[in-house]
């Protein structure tokens, strides 16, 4: 038969590549971690954006194939890569299940890393980097301050008034899109008033606490639940002064200068008090505190101390399931479901602690949702720059959480908790979106009378 | 000042290298014929689910195997009506077409020819109806093996046919590739369990195949097309059956000291007139590649594990489980246990279902050879695989179908080394000839695809493959649809691996 083909698409013009690697420095995704990929694809079906856009660039094996482009001299880092990269959300359920054990958060840390070096970043990115990343996370007090404001504009009626009148809608630049995301503040600060609080039981051990950035603004509640059920089971609770942002967001943006210096900080602080144990509220953080030591494994000075913090870091949920906790007696009677934060089941690998602490509580009933571990679209800043991919991940969850009939959503991360709700509200739903601490301590409090 | 020496630097590049890629892009548009084709595809599918620039074609260069080639361009179609419509298109154009599923074949099957357009199926997803009444599901193509599978566990039954890639293999790409899997020892592979199916054939017509009954009258020609490898026609919408989830499932762990006795103990098992569900061998290699990973529960110092599964009926289960286990006990194992548990079970087969994706942890890359071997000289056959491995030096992991002697010996290397993927594809053909001089195939459930086409002439004459030729002919009389695979050209053409220049990478 003859076989008459065109070469129609045969000669398209192929890129013009520096030869070489396109990644260069010292923070590049290592060839060790990317050349473990075999392109099995048994990733795809777990990864969010796959799931959602059912395409091979945005999926765990096609980003990777791309660094390895970049790293062979076949691909430059230009801004359709990049755009592959940054739709990434970075909850390492790829990594999770990978048979093959590639090491997908660090790789894309390192990848961010020279995008950010490289000057290609997204315009989204780079402006929330300059103005959030790098101008107040690092800054306790500037945040405070911001926060503050914020908070006066939301309480004050002024907020609702600026949305009734539709102004925001007239200005450029997607005011009021930005607006309408603005974390909700209105509730009680934790502030330490004091830097250790002791235990309410016999003391057993002495911990330290994470405070964070933006969780004692946002969820200040929880981190006094974390802190009174902490001192339930007998912990001292230390809360140093002159802490501050672990780093994390920094590190998943590429930023792991600014993460660096963070995370010193940090250990220096937390040194100093000689405690036990590190806890954290924040699954987001834990992860990342818990790789200190690959963060700082290049800085002679810190490299021991950041080994050494990241083995003492621990999830509260891991903390208290160590223990044991004392079960709560009274009962809460309520259905809740469990949304796994992906920096605590991927990340971290931790899934049963957490369900066992809500099993404890008497009267609870946990009804699984399908896909608990699969991402709900906040991720750090990602729902702020990719808000439309984020909404339709976030719309996904929430017709699982739906669909289990519950009253009660529970997680264990701060970013959960808040893209939870908003787009729970956004549906005029009113589940209350709490920690597992926060339930813990409703059924300690209400034990106590009150 | 330095820092701002540096950052200027930097600055300067990124727009040198922004107004490079303008230039670039404006000049990949140009070409007069090629930019009118891709607008006509784009017409069909929407611009969005057309890739024609490099970087997005770079992930669509690879599939699970070591083969790779760009595709010229790839569409997502989302229906049978734009599959046509693309098909009518690249046949009036005489581009070349090739299916891809969720490009985990092992035979390089759906790399694109070189200029091609592959379409993928990712986007046709949708289970379309499952009839409990005559036990059928139809399906778009682009499915995943395994959310068929959890989707009819709601209604009770299953859907067999089990490749260890089922998390993310399609039911497009397992009919091209008439895929099997630990539990076809029991339940026949993919062609036992596709009843019917519509098909778009090379020039853009649309004919149906089959029905939804398990015989029909006249040449049975779902038979023929499944397993054809995506060179007759695209199937895109298909019809399987479906079985009764079993009342009972044990699964039997065999440790032993090494292969020779886990062969000895296969030959037992079977010897005793027992058809488990599924028969499944990972030797040393293999099981330290798995727990690197993970610890899902397999002793690190085995020379080989044999996990056998048993289905059925509660009673039937139990009394041959007695049987399997005084069969194993017969060969010398150092230890036997039973997992009744789901999770427990679940564990065992996440390791064996991961055990190829492991490899990674022990060489970035590994060649498959997916060759049959007669049950009855699993042994010999085996232990000259080891000889090849030591002959060359080749690390080679074996993970595979014991129950019906499909061999899965694993090369493992570093492509990046210069001369390693050619030594690998020579002890690779070695490895392939062991079999077939052994009395076995080619192929047990992988495919011909690209990887073994220049191994055909060992097991056919050319007037065989002439007739298969001619089958193809039947289907897809211009040789469209996937050109270059399956039988021998002398083409075969691995891409060498660029590894960056050393002194280049600061
Ligand atoms: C870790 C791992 C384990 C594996 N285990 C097994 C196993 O146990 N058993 C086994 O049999 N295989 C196994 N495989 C091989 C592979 O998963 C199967 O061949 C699978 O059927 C390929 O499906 P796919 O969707 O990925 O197809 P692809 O790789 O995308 O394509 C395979 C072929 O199918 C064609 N094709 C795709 N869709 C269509 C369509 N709609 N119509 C016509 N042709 C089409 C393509 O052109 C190509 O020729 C394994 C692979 C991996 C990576
Ligand atoms: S599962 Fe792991 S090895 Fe397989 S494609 Fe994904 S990242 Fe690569
Ligand atoms: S980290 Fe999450 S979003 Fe990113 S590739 Fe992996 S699974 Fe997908």
């Amino acid at each position: 038969m003859a076989e008459q083909q065109t070469q129609l698409l045969a000669n398209q013009p192929q890129p013009v590549v520096p030869p070489g690697s396109g990644f260069r420095g010292d923070d590049v995704p290592a060839e060790t971690d990317m050349y473990r990929c075999v392109h099995c694809g048994l990733c795809l079906s777990s990864c969010p954006t796959y799931t959602t856009l059912k395409v091979e660039p945005e999926s765990p094996r096609g980003r990777i194939a791309l660094m390895k482009a970049v790293n062979e001299g076949r691909a430059a880092i230009n801004p359709t890569v990049v755009s592959h990269w940054e739709k990434c959300l970075q909850c390492r359920a790829c990594e999770a299940v990978c048979p093959s054990g590639v090491p997908y958060g660090r790789i894309m840390e390192n990848t961010r890393a020279q995008v950010l070096s490289h000057g290609m970043q997204s315009e989204g990115l780079r402006r929330m980097s300059r103005m959030f990343l790098r101008a107040a996370l690092p800054h306790p007090g500037r945040l405070r301050l911001g926060a503050h404001l914020v908070k006066m504009y939301q309480k004050s009626g002024f907020q609702r008034l600026v949305r009734a009148s539709r102004f925001l809608n007239v200005l450029p630049g997607g005011m009021a899109a930005l607006e309408s995301q603005l974390p909700d503040f209105t509730g009680p600060f934790f502030g330490p008033s004091k830097t250790v609080y002791p235990a309410r039981r016999e003391k057993k051990l002495t911990v330290g606490l994470l405070s964070g950035c933006v969780m004692p603004l946002m969820q200040g509640s929880t981190m006094d639940a974390t802190v009174r059920v902490l001192n339930r089971n007998g912990c001292d609770v230390v809360v140093p002064v002159g802490q501050g942002c672990c780093g994390a967001l920094n590190v998943h943006s590429g930023d792991l200068e600014t993460a660096r210096q963070m995370a010193r900080r940090n250990i220096d602080v937390f040194r100093a008090t000689g405690v036990e144990a590190i806890v954290t509220a924040s699954a987001g953080c834990g992860s990342t505190m818990k790789e200190y030591d690959d963060l700082l494994k290049g800085d002679a000075e810190y490299a021991d101390s950041a080994g050494y913090f990241a083995r003492m870091t621990v999830d509260i949920t891991e903390w208290l399931a160590s223990l044991p906790i004392d079960p709560p007696v009274s009962s809460l009677s309520r259905r809740v479901t469990y949304q796994d934060p992906c920096h605590l089941a991927h990340a971290q690998r931790i899934t049963a602690q957490p369900r066992e602490l809500l099993q404890a509580i008497p009267g609870v009933e946990l009804v699984e949702m399908e896909q608990s571990t699969m991402c709900c679209g906040s991720a750090g800043i990602y729902s702020m720059i990719q808000p439309e991919l984020s909404g339709q991940i976030l719309d996904r969850k929430l017709d699982n959480i739906v669909a289990t009939g519950v009253e009660q959503v529970v997680t264990a991360n701060p970013g959960c908790m808040s893209q939870i709700e908003r787009g729970l509200r956004q549906r005029g739903l009113s589940h209350p979106v709490t920690h597992v601490v926060d339930l813990l301590d409703e059924a300690y409090r209400s034990e106590d009378g009150g | 000042m330095a820092r701002l020496l540096v950052y200027y630097h930097a600055k300067f590049l990124s727009y040198f290298r922004r107004a490079w890629e303008w230039c670039f892009l404006v000049s990949s548009l140009a070409p007069g014929a090629a930019a009118r084709f891709l607008d006509e595809l784009k017409a069909i599918v929407g611009e969005e689910y057309v890739y024609y620039h490099p970087e997005d074609l770079l992930v669509y260069e690879y599939d699970g195997s070591i083969d790779r080639g760009l595709p010229g361009a790839v569409v997502l179609p989302i229906s049978t009506d734009e599959v046509r419509r693309v098909m009518a298109l690249c046949y009036r154009e005489g581009v070349p077409v090739v299916g891809r599923g969720s490009g985990t074949g092992l035979s390089g099957g759906a790399i694109a020819p070189p200029g091609g357009v592959q379409i993928s199926f990712s986007r046709m997803d949708r289970i379309l109806e499952v009839d409990t009444e005559n036990r059928t599901a139809t399906v778009e193509p682009g499915v995943i093996n395994l959310d068929l599978d959890n989707h009819v566990h709601k209604f009770g039954y299953r859907y067999a046919p089990d490749p260890s890639s089922q998390k993310a293999c399609s039911l497009g790409g397992n009919i091209a590739e008439n895929s099997g899997g630990p539990h076809c020892l029991a339940y026949g592979c993919t062609t036992n369990h596709v009843l019917g199916m519509e098909v778009v054939l090379e020039d853009g017509s649309v004919v149906n195949l089959g029905g939804t009954a398990r015989e029909t009258p006249g040449y049975d020609l779902r038979g023929v097309f499944t397993g054809s490898e995506g060179t007759f026609g695209i199937a895109t919408c298909i019809t399987v059956r479906l079985l009764p989830l079993p009342e009972a499932v044990k699964t039997f762990m065999g440790v032993f000291p090494d292969v020779d006795s886990a062969c000895t103990a296969v030959s037992a098992v079977i010897g005793h007139g027992i058809v488990p569900a599924a028969l499944e061998m990972i030797d040393a290699l293999s099981i330290r590649a798995v727990q690197n990973v993970m610890d899902l529960g397999y002793p690190e110092d085995a020379g080989a594990v044999l996990l056998i599964e048993l289905e059925g009926l509660q009673e039937e289960v139990e009394e041959i489980g007695i049987e399997v286990e005084a069969a194993l006990w017969e060969s010398g194992p150092t230890l036997v246990r039973t997992a009744e548990e789901a999770s427990d079970r679940e564990r065992l087969w996440a390791g064996r279902k991961g055990a190829l994706g492991a490899l990674g942890s022990l060489a970035p890359n590994y060649y498959l050879v997916d060759g049959v071997a007669p049950r009855t000289k699993l042994t010999e056959v085996l232990r000259e695989v080891a000889a090849i491995s030591e002959r060359y030096s080749i690390p080679i992991a074996n993970v595979f179908h014991a129950g019906d002697g499909n061999l899965h010996p694993c090369l493992l290397f570093d492509e990046r080394q210069p001369g390693a993927l050619e030594t690998i594809i020579e002890a690779g053909a070695e490895v392939m000839k062991v079999c077939i001089d052994a009395g076995g195939a080619l192929t047990g459930e992988h495919g011909v695809g690209l990887e073994k086409k220049e191994l055909m002439p060992l097991v056919y004459t050319d007037e065989d493959m002439d007739a298969m030729r001619r089958v193809r002919d039947s289907f897809a009389p211009h040789n469209r649809l996937n050109p270059g695979k399956i039988f021998p050209d002398g083409t075969h053409y691995h891409p060498p691996a660029r590894r960056p220049e050393p002194g280049l990478s600061i």
